[in-house]
C-alpha cells in the first residue's frame, strides 16, 4: 500500500518535473538550455574517446579521419566504354573487349553505389554506442567504464524520459488538434491550428534529443508552394515541422498512426490518400494540384525518393511530384552520425524497434539548409527538373548524387538499362560502317 | 554464410551488365547453385594485381590465381561455355550476342564471329584453343585490365 503511494509520489514528480523543464519551454518556444549543456557534455566525450582510440590503435592512422568514405575501397577506373575499347586501336570485335565488361561487373561485386545506400553509414571513429561497433576492440578499462555509464544513462534516463515526452507530445497533438478542429473555418482556426503543431513537434524533438540547426531561413517555404526534402526516416517530418507549418501527404494507415492523421486532418488541411486512390496516378496528381492552386493553403511535404536512403547519398527523385506545377522549394538534411544513426532500414527494422533505437541513441543532431525556389523551365521536362534540383539538394547537404532509382532497395533493375549498354557496345563494333 | 545466384542478381550495377550472367556463373562450381565465403575469395583473388616482389619467390609451389596465365584462363572460361577447353563458333555467337543484344543482326554477328576465328585460329580446327588465345592476346596488358586495386 505504502510502496504504491511512494511510487505514485515519485511518478507524479517525474511528470511535474518534465513538464515543468521541458514541455513548457518547448510550448513557449523558449529553451532553458538543458540541451545545450547535455550536448556539450557530449561531444566532450566523444572526443576523448576517439583520442583514447586513436592512442590504443598501434600503428598511426592520421590520414584514416580525413579520407571520406565517398571514395570507397577500391580504385575504380572511370574511363568510358569507348575510350576503353578504342585503346586497342581497333573498332571490331576482338577477345579483349571482354576484359572491359569483366572488370566493371567484378568492380561492382567487391563495392557497387547502391546497395550500400540501404544500409547504414560505417563510422570513421566510434560514438560508443554498441550497434556502430564494427571494427573497434578493446583499448582500455577507462574506456569500458565510459561506456557502461553511457549504456546506464542512456537506457534507465534518457530512454524513460523520451519515452514519456513522446507519450505527452502525441497525445497533446491528437487532443489539440481534435478541439481545434471544432472550430469553424478562419483566421482563428489557422493560427490555433499552427500553435498546435508547432508546440507538439518541438515536443517531439526534444523527446528524440533532437539539435537542429536552420540555414537559410528565408528561403523557407511559402504558402501554395511544394516542398521537397531527401528521405532518411520517418522523422524527416518532425524535423522539419519544427520550424514552419506544412501540409502532409501520404497515405491512411491503421493504428495509431490512423487516429492521429484523422484527428490532424480536421484542423488543417493534410492531403492523406486511401491505399486504392494512390494507385490512380492522375487522382494523386489533381488533388495536390488542387492543393497547391490554393494560395492560402499551407505548402506541402513530399519526399520525391519514395523510400528512405541512408543519408549518403541522393537517389532518384520521382517525377511525380515536379508535374504538379507551383513553386518548388528544395529542402537538404543532413544528420550528423557521431550522434546517432536516423537512418530506418525497413528491412531490418520494423517502426517500434527503430524508434527504440533512436531514443536510445546520444541524440539526433541534423543540419537543414532550406534552398532558393525553383520553378520549372519551359523548355525542360519533369525529369530535368527533378534532377536539377536533385542535384542542388545533393550539393548543399555534401551528399553524393546518384541515379539510381531507390525503389532499387526492393525491386530488380529494369532490362531496359542493361539494353543501353549493349546497345552502346554494338555501336562501337559497327562504328567504322564495316564489320568484318 | 552462403551466396546464391539471386543475391548477386540484386547488384544493380551487375545485373544491367551485358555479360552480368557469365561473371556470376564463374563463381559457382559446376552444378552448384550456392558459394561459400572461401570459394567467393577463389574467384575475386584472379582480380588481385600482380606485385613484382611476387616473381621471384616460390617458383616451385603452384601458380597464383592471380598470374597472368590464370587471368587469361577466367576469360578464356567466359567464353567457353561448355567448358570443353575450346571456343567454338556457336559459343563465340552467343557470348557476342550477350553483348550486342538485339541491335546486330544474325550475319552480321555471324561474320564478326567467322572474322576473329580465322585470325586467331592456328592449328585450322574452327576453334580456339587456350594456347591460341593466348597468342592473340600477348600483346594486350592483362595485367592492368583485369585487376582490382584496393585503396590505402
Amino acid at each position: 500500500m505504502e510502496v504504491a503511494w511512494a511510487v505514485g509520489q515519485v511518478g507524479a514528480l517525474w511528470v511535474a518535473v518534465v513538464l515543468g523543464l521541458i514541455v513548457v519551454p518547448s510550448a513557449l518556444g523558449i529553451s532553458l538550455g538543458i540541451s545545450e549543456a547535455y550536448m556539450w557534455v557530449l561531444v566532450k566525450t566523444l572526443e576523448w574517446a576517439t583520442r583514447r582510440l586513436q592512442k590504443g590503435a598501434k600503428k598511426p592512422q592520421p590520414q584514416m579521419l580525413q579520407t571520406p568514405t565517398a571514395n570507397g575501397i577500391i580504385e575504380r577506373d572511370e574511363t568510358p566504354m569507348e575510350q576503353e575499347i578504342d585503346r586497342l586501336h581497333r573498332a571490331d570485335f576482338e577477345f579483349s573487349h571482354i576484359f572491359y565488361f569483366c572488370r566493371k561487373g567484378f568492380e561492382a561485386i567487391v563495392e557497387d553505389e547502391v546497395t550500400q545506400r540501404f544500409s547504414s553509414e560505417e563510422l570513421l571513429s566510434w560514438n560508443l554506442l554498441t550497434r556502430t561497433n564494427v571494427n573497434f576492440h578493446y583499448i582500455s578499462l577507462r574506456l569500458t567504464i565510459v561506456w557502461g555509464i553511457g549504456v546506464i544513462v542512456r537506457y534507465c534516463f534518457l530512454l524513460p524520459l523520451r519515452v514519456t515526452l513522446a507519450a505527452i507530445g502525441i497525445t497533446s497533438m491528437i487532443v489539440g488538434t481534435t478541439v481545434v478542429g471544432q472550430l469553424p473555418n478562419g483566421s482563428v482556426k489557422n493560427y490555433l491550428s499552427e500553435v498546435v503543431h508547432l508546440t507538439c513537434s518541438r515536443i517531439l524533438v526534444r523527446a528524440l534529443s533532437g539539435t537542429i540547426r536552420y540555414h537559410n531561413k528565408e528561403n523557407r517555404p511559402q504558402k501554395g508552394g511544394i516542398c521537397v526534402a531527401n528521405h532518411t526516416s520517418p522523422i524527416d517530418a518532425i524535423i522539419l515541422t519544427n520550424d514552419g507549418c506544412y501540409a502532409m501527404v501520404g497515405q491512411v494507415h491503421g493504428g495509431l498512426m490512423g487516429v492521429i492523421q484523422r484527428a490532424t486532418v480536421k484542423a488543417c488541411p493534410h492531403v492523406w490518400f486511401e491505399r486504392s486512390e494512390m494507385k490512380d496516378r492522375h487522382l494523386v496528381t489533381k488533388r495536390l494540384k488542387e492543393h497547391v492552386a490554393d494560395k492560402s493553403k499551407l505548402p506541402i511535404l513530399i519526399f520525391p525518393e519514395g523510400t528512405c536512403i541512408n543519408n549518403t547519398s541522393v537517389m532518384m527523385f520521382k517525377k511525380g511530384s515536379f508535374e504538379i506545377g507551383g513553386t518548388i522549394y528544395p529542402v537538404a538534411i543532413k544528420y550528423d552520425p557521431q550522434f546517432g544513426d536516423a537512418f530506418w532500414n525497413s528491412s531490418k527494422y520494423n517502426i517500434v524497434s527503430y524508434l527504440l533505437r533512436i531514443m536510445t541513441s546520444w541524440a539526433i543532431v541534423c543540419n537543414v539548409w532550406y534552398l532558393p525556389p525553383m520553378v520549372k523551365k519551359e523548355e525542360e521536362d519533369a525529369v530535368q527538373f527533378a534532377n536539377r534540383v536533385k542535384s542542388a539538394i545533393a550539393r548543399q547537404g555534401g551528399l553524393t548524387e546518384l541515379p539510381w532509382d531507390g525503389g532499387l532497395k526492393r525491386a530488380k533493375v529494369k532490362d531496359t538499362f542493361k539494353e543501353e549498354q549493349q546497345k552502346n557496345y554494338s555501336k562501337m563494333l559497327v562504328r567504322n560502317g564495316s564489320v568484318g | 554464410g552462403l551466396l546464391s545466384r539471386e543475391d548477386f542478381q540484386r547488384i544493380p550495377e551487375l545485373a544491367i551488365n551485358p555479360l552480368g550472367d557469365r561473371i556470376i556463373n564463374a563463381f559457382f562450381p559446376e552444378g552448384e547453385d550456392q558459394v561459400n565465403f572461401r570459394g567467393f575469395m577463389r574467384t575475386l583473388a584472379h582480380f588481385r594485381p600482380i606485385e613484382d616482389n611476387e616473381k621471384s619467390k616460390d617458383q616451385n609451389g603452384p601458380e597464383p590465381l592471380n598470374s597472368r596465365s590464370n587471368k587469361l584462363h577466367f576469360a578464356f572460361r567466359l567464353y567457353d561455355l561448355d567448358k570443353d577447353d575450346k571456343i567454338s563458333r556457336d559459343e563465340l555467337l552467343q557470348v557476342l550476342r550477350m553483348m550486342v543484344g538485339v541491335n546486330i543482326s544474325d550475319e552480321q554477328l555471324g561474320s564478326i564471329a567467322d572474322r576473329t576465328i580465322q585470325e586467331a585460329d592456328q592449328d585450322g580446327d574452327s576453334a580456339i584453343s587456350f594456347a591460341e588465345f593466348v597468342k592473340v592476346l600477348e600483346k594486350v596488358d592483362v595485367e592492368q585490365k583485369m585487376s582490382i586495386r584496393f585503396l590505402h
